[in-house]
């Protein structure tokens, strides 16, 4: 018995108002104490009435949490009684306080165990029961012997007490308890006793405390495991209808443990528990249930013909019984629909929502829906879930809009949904607009065919009505990806462009540049002020990945608009698959903790399956908090996370589950991405570039080639830089777009600081000998250097060049070349040395890389040279 | 195996706490209590029944707007402890008569004793109200039970929970009754939940009935029943019972696609003649459930057409008929129908004459409702409302309002034809009174 009595008053000491109470009843607990003090004694007739009185006023004090531990020793001087009533009370009492006061509790153990040996069965057993109750380590002396005696009783509801009694002291003083040689008393009552609930009780105690002293006693691990053994199952099988239902769930979950031998013992066990389905209680039903599924696991037909035998009485016990209830058995039914969608497929109609229904319940039938649509049915589910789209209850109306988005994807019909979804963009709801975006976008990804259809639609939609960030992303990614077809594409894109500040979502912004991009090459004239803009606005952009975004675009535009075209809008290929959202594996193992928590929670448990054993449970639910945010999180953050926790086994596992919840989360983005090849990079990636970004390579950011595949847009970016053939544009070309963009870069690349070499700031070398060495000597270095866009720029005069490396005492001798190849040949003279360098750059504008060949009188200090030279050339245009 | 039990009031006060096990913290009331309330922060959902805060799992039912409530840290089987806190709630109301905050709160001596047999160390006991009978020694203090309908067809409507039935019988099984000698009595009800929803052409979608046979027993001595059902009847899709499968949906066989039984009933006859054999506990239990998807025809059949008048009025006609035999009266029927969010105004006209009907628009959530209490067979009653919007219509009015959904009660009248064909009792003395009721709540909804 514990009324919150702490909890209730601790928190507030010090409120006014707790004071108040406290004050009133200390008066009142004092005036109860009198009047009991005043009854202990009294042998008047009637006084167990008023004694009754005064005990139910002391309970009810105790139930709203006001301490009346100081009447203790008048409550155990009044139950010198023989009322029953009375007696009850104040064990409650008793059981309640004694933990607190354990100098008290002794007072009570001489009462107690008087009662323990009183001629009356029922209190011998409550007498017994609020002994074994208080809970107070130094009491277990006087518990043994009443113990003993409780399990040999001849009433066996006092042996039921006793057997619970056992396991309570073991909970208190385990080794009293195996000392006392208690646990195979229990084993023998288990199998004699002629009393179920007795049976029952024995059974639970016993899974306990072996359980618990499996992991430091070979022996009682011998004894669990002989739990599950076939004459204990079978005796137990053999009486399981006289059990109480909540026994033969006991007994149920023990037989889904054992292993039989062949297959003629699983018939015999299925037949013996058929009737066992048809019960009202659904605990017995799930429990039968999975004792079947289990038995049956390789036994493939047989495992269908299951599936079909429990499809009714599954069915059943959903609707009868109380939401709560329902809601339980519809999460089994849950998992058994992922499991084998087919043999549900004729079903679907009880997976219908009632409008009434709560709408944990709705969110589970909306996903069985969608998982046993197949051809047949696909015309009439998504009739039904387009009337829940507009359900009053909104989150519900969304994901019914997903689930027929789904379907829609999974293959089935998909010209009815397709009619469907675009009627959802004509409703006007501005939630069902959203989702209905988001779905149409996935739609034509996967069904490109239908891209004019859904157009025609998607394009009378105004962007104003469209407030969510995920639906005005797939607008404008619409916009973007089918411009040529949307009259006005450019001009909407335009004016979301203009009001650049006032969209708060970073993912919209994104899109936005990449549809503007889309767009230019679609319908250069109309988009080109609105694409200048949107560059100009993105690489002011404080959010780091619009900016790197709008930097890249501008660049690879710079470069080459042919280039950037292909990178932007390659051709599409349609998705096939979208990734699932549990790994099979994780659907295995919560099948495998069928009727438990784990279905409810869509999480595994663990897969050692004690469940005494609390802390796993515990876990599990931290595992699964921290699964929240790393939904949020970047994956790379889930991998430290999981380092961080402890050596437990499911760990693991759940460290598994989180990640393919996150990895679900992603996947879908990074199918665009990589079928749009247009750099959109998941986070992961944007780590890594950012690093190698601030590493100071001027002109493309570099991309780390061991990368996914998401790179194959870069690898081509690449290669199409690395061949100057490909790229026929001239610096010119570059230098139009940066002006017709009007823009101009204002971060200087960093720069290597120089070394100390010390270079002759006159050095003269007449032409002749330059040639004459050139021949001699041979190639100390050669490099690939990247210029600045500005240095590129500035290339279009090659005398500014000159004139600046002259001013790093790097002096030009002869230069030629005409766009977008310039050679230049320089030299430089060491200080107060005669020692040489000379330098042979050919400089490729629209890469923008020299290739420069360095040759030296002094070999060894041709390194520190080629850096001078390197960092010369890099300021090249910033200076 | 469950740690902690207890009972919340609406308002989160603990009426019954009991720690069986120590293992989860006291304030685990007040924990579950705030995540139960402010499950989200829109308030729009519900909490589920099951949930985990820190490691320990809380397992809720709601009866009667109280919580009961169970936690544990071990993964138990959900169903297991759900079914037992409906149990719990269910023994507690057959001590009590009626199940309340009122009566818990005077009672709560007699409920501990109560969870103190029933659960023993988190471990389930038993959960029959005959066998606890034996080791409950408190008396329950009836509370007042005055205020509530006198036994009648109406009166088992009254409280309008929607699944657990048979609320009506306000009599606890271990009191007296004012007069002294206890009245044998036994009360049968068969309550029939059935769920239609029609295409906007009036074409039935789905039909299916969820029913039950609940059975409250207050005969001493415990003597055998034997319920006898419709000799016609058959249990699957004509697949498992073919031979009793005799004809065709046509000649008015009734069959069920599913049932479950209690464990006290014996079936030994059951595929013989149809009767089930049982000796009843005492208190209340659900003797079978079934489930018909069988076609049956609906008790109303529903008209709703929306005409426009005008830029910015329409007008809404709601044709309601009972298709039921004219001496069997529907009660407490409401319907509802969402209008279209920008509706502003609704007039309402009902038919000339009527009364008992209310109807009323809730500017709130836009919605229309209409009350009649009672609603005789084969009547037919419309209703026009005259809607004005804040703006000009759009295209579609009909997708915007709608669809309109039922809720009804209908006494003494099933559609599945199931029926109690007698009731015997295997004692020879002592008069009995075998009252029969036959609830039938049905929930419609109807797309337009």
């Amino acid at each position: 018995m514990a009324p919150p009595a702490q909890s209730q008053r601790s928190p507030s000491p010090s409120q006014p108002s707790g004071v108040l109470i406290m004050v009133n009843s200390k008066s009142e607990v004092s005036d109860l104490k009198l009047q009991l003090r005043q009854l202990a004694g009294s042998r008047a007739p009637g006084v167990d009435d008023s004694k009754r009185e005064l005990f139910k006023k002391v309970i009810s004090y105790m139930t709203i949490g006001i301490d009346v531990s100081s009447l203790f020793g008048e409550m155990v001087m009044c139950s010198a009684t023989s009322d029953i009533v009375l007696k009850k009370m104040c064990y409650l009492y008793v059981g309640n306080y004694a933990k607190v006061n354990p100098d008290l509790a002794l007072l009570t153990i001489n009462f107690l165990q008087r009662d323990c040996r009183d001629e009356d069965p029922m209190i011998r057993g409550l007498a017994l029961r609020s002994l074994c109750s208080l809970r107070v380590a130094n009491l277990v002396e006087y518990l043994v012997g009443p113990l003993g005696s409780g399990l040999k009783d001849s009433n066996s509801y006092v042996r039921m007490v006793a057997v619970m009694g056992v396991l309570k002291l073991y909970h208190i003083s385990a080794s009293t308890c195996i000392d006392a040689d208690f646990p195979s008393i229990l084993k023998h009552l288990m199998l004699h006793d002629s009393d179920t609930q007795v049976v029952a009780n024995c059974l639970s105690a016993l899974q306990e405390i072996w359980s618990a002293e499996a992991s430091t006693s070979e022996e009682a691990s011998r004894e669990r495991e002989a739990l599950i053994s076939k004459p204990v199952i079978y005796y137990l099988l053999n009486r399981i209808k006289e059990f109480s239902e909540w026994a033969q769930c006991l007994v149920l979950e023990l037989v889904t443990k054992y292993v039989p031998s062949d297959s003629s013992e699983i018939f015999d066990i299925m037949n013996l528990l058929e009737d066992r389905l048809q019960h009202a209680n659904g605990a017995v039903v799930l429990a039968t249930i999975r004792v079947f599924l289990q038995l049956t696991l390789s036994m493939t037909d047989v495992h269908q013909q299951v599936y079909e035998r429990i499809k009714a009485p599954l069915l059943t016990l959903v609707s009868s019984g109380s939401p709560e209830q329902s809601y339980a058995v519809l999460s089994h039914l849950h998992l058994l629909v992922m499991r084998a969608p087919y043999v549900f497929s004729s079903d679907y109609k009880h997976f219908y929502c009632q409008y009434n229904e709560p709408s944990y319940v709705k969110r589970l039938k909306l996903e069985m829906l969608t998982a046993v649509a197949n051809e047949s049915n696909t015309y009439e589910i998504v009739t039904e879930l387009c009337e829940y789209a507009a359900n009053v209850d909104i989150p519900i109306a969304r994901e019914s809009i997903r689930a027929v988005g789904k379907i829609a994807l999974q293959q089935y019909d998909v010209n009815a949904i397709v009619d469907r979804l675009l009627q959802f963009l004509e409703m006007e709801k501005d939630y069902v607009t959203a989702e209905a975006l988001v779905l149409v976008k996935d739609l034509l990804r996967k069904y490109p065919q239908w891209s004019h259809d859904c157009i025609a639609v998607v394009g009378n939609i105004s962007s104003k009505n469209v407030q969510e960030p995920k639906a005005k992303a797939a607008l404008i990614w619409m916009l973007g990806e089918y411009s040529q077809d949307m009259q006005d594409a450019p001009y909407v894109l335009e004016s979301l462009v203009e009001n650049w500040d006032e969209e708060h979502s970073a993912e919209v912004r994104l899109h936005l540049l990449t549809a503007v991009m889309k767009c230019f090459f679609k319908r250069p004239p109309e988009t080109q002020s609105a694409l200048g803009a949107a560059l100009a606005a993105g690489i002011a952009d404080f959010h780091q990945d619009v900016h790197d975004r709008a930097l890249f675009y501008y660049r690879i535009l710079r470069y080459n608009v042919s280039v950037a075209e292909r990178v932007v809008n390659p051709p599409k290929q349609a998705v096939s698959v979208f990734a699932d959202t549990q790994s099979s594996e994780i659907k295995d193992r919560i099948f495998d903790e069928f009727n438990s928590l784990s279905v409810l929670y869509q999480k595994v448990t663990t897969s050692f399956s004690q469940p005494f054993v609390l802390l796993c449970v515990t876990q599990i639910i931290k595992e699964s908090r921290l699964t929240d945010i790393h939904k949020y999180l970047q994956p790379s953050y889930m991998f430290t996370d999981k380092e961080h926790r402890g050596p437990l086994e499911f760990a693991d596992e759940l460290g598994n589950l989180s990640i393919g919840e996150a990895a679900n989360n992603v996947v879908p983005t990074q199918m665009v991405e990589e079928n749009d090849k247009d750099l959109l990079l998941t986070t992961s990636e944007k780590e890594e570039t950012k690093g190698s970004r601030n590493n100071g390579s001027a002109y493309i950011v570099p991309y780390d080639g061991s990368s996914t595949s998401v790179f194959a847009s870069q690898t081509q970016i690449e290669s199409a830089v690395s061949n100057p053939t490909l790229a026929g544009h001239s610096p010119q070309a570059s230098f139009a777009i940066d002006d017709l963009l009007g823009l101009g870069i204002p971060a200087a690349p960093a720069v290597p600081s120089p070394p100390q070499l010390k270079l002759n700031t006159k050095a003269a070398l007449d032409p002749s000998t330059f040639q004459q060495k050139w021949r001699q000597l041979p190639v100390a270095l050669s490099q690939e250097i990247s210029v600045s866009p500005q240095g590129v720029a500035a290339l279009t005069a090659p005398q500014a060049l000159l004139r600046h490396m002259q001013s790093h005492s790097i002096h030009c001798i002869a230069s030629g070349g005409q766009s977008p190849n310039f050679k230049f040949f320089f030299f430089a003279q060491k200080f107060e040395e005669s020692s040489n360098y000379l330098v042979e750059c050919v400089i490729n504008t629209s890469s923008a890389k020299a290739q420069v060949k360095i040759k030296a009188d002094d070999q060894n200090t041709s390194q520190d040279f080629s850096t001078l030279f390197e960092s010369a050339l890099s300021k090249f245009g910033t200076s | 195996m469950i740690s902690q039990f207890f009972v919340l009031s609406q308002r989160g006060d603990n009426i019954v706490f009991r720690d069986y096990r120590g293992e989860v913290a006291k304030g685990s009331a007040e924990i579950f209590f705030r995540k139960v309330k402010f499950w989200k922060e829109d308030g729009q959902e519900e909490a589920p029944p099951v949930f985990n805060v820190d490691g320990v799992n809380y397992f809720h039912v709601k009866v009667v707007g109280l919580l009961f409530v169970a936690t544990t840290r071990v993964n138990v089987s959900p169903s297991l402890v759900l079914e037992l806190l409906q149990r719990i709630a269910r023994v507690i109301k057959d001590y009590l008569g009626v199940l309340s905050e009122d009566s818990l709160r005077k009672n709560f001596v007699l409920v501990y004793e109560l969870l103190d047999e029933v659960i023993d160390f988190g471990y389930m006991q038993t959960t029959s109200t005959e066998v606890l009978k034996s080791y409950i020694f408190n008396e329950p203090i009836v509370v007042d039970a005055a205020r509530l309908q006198p036994l009648g067809p109406a009166a088992i409507f009254m409280q309008g929970t929607k699944r657990m039935p048979g609320t009506a019988i306000t009599k606890s099984v271990v009191a007296n009754e004012p007069g002294g000698r206890k009245r044998e009595e036994i009360f049968v009800d068969i309550i029939e939940k059935i769920s239609v929803t029609f295409s906007s052409s009036g074409y039935i979608l789905t039909s299916e009935i969820d029913g039950t046979i609940q059975m409250k027993s207050y005969l001493t001595g415990n003597p055998e029943i034997r319920l006898a059902l419709n000799e016609d009847l058959s249990i699957g899709r004509g697949g498992e019972l073919a031979n009793d499968y005799r004809s065709s949906y046509g000649s008015g066989a009734v069959i069920l696609y599913d049932c479950n039984f209690h464990e006290s009933v014996h079936l030994d006859s059951f595929d013989m003649d149809r009767t089930l054999a049982l000796v009843p506990p005492d208190g209340e239990f659900p003797v079978m459930n079934y489930r018909m998807t069988q076609e049956f025809k609906p008790p109303f059949h529903i008209n709703c057409l929306i005409e426009e008048a005008g830029h910015i009025k329409a007008e809404v006609i709601l044709k309601v008929r009972a298709e039921f035999p004219s001496n069997i009266t529907a009660n407490t029927v409401v319907l509802e129908m969402p209008l279209p969010k920008y509706t502003t105004r609704a007039s309402f006209e009902l038919e000339p004459g009527v009364t008992g009907q209310r109807t009323d628009f809730k500017g709130a959530n836009k919605k229309l409702e209409w009350d009649l209490e009672k609603f005789v067979g084969g009547v037919e009653h419309t209703l026009r409302a005259k809607l004005t919007f804040s703006q000009e219509l759009h295209a579609n009015i009909t997708k915007e309002a709608g669809p309109v959904s039922m809720t009804f009660a209908i006494p003494m009248y099933n559609v599945s034809r199931l029926q109690v064909k007698y009731l015997q009792i295997a004692k020879k003395s002592s008069s009995y009174n075998p009252y029969r009721w036959v609830r039938y709540v049905t929930q419609a909804n109807s797309y337009n």
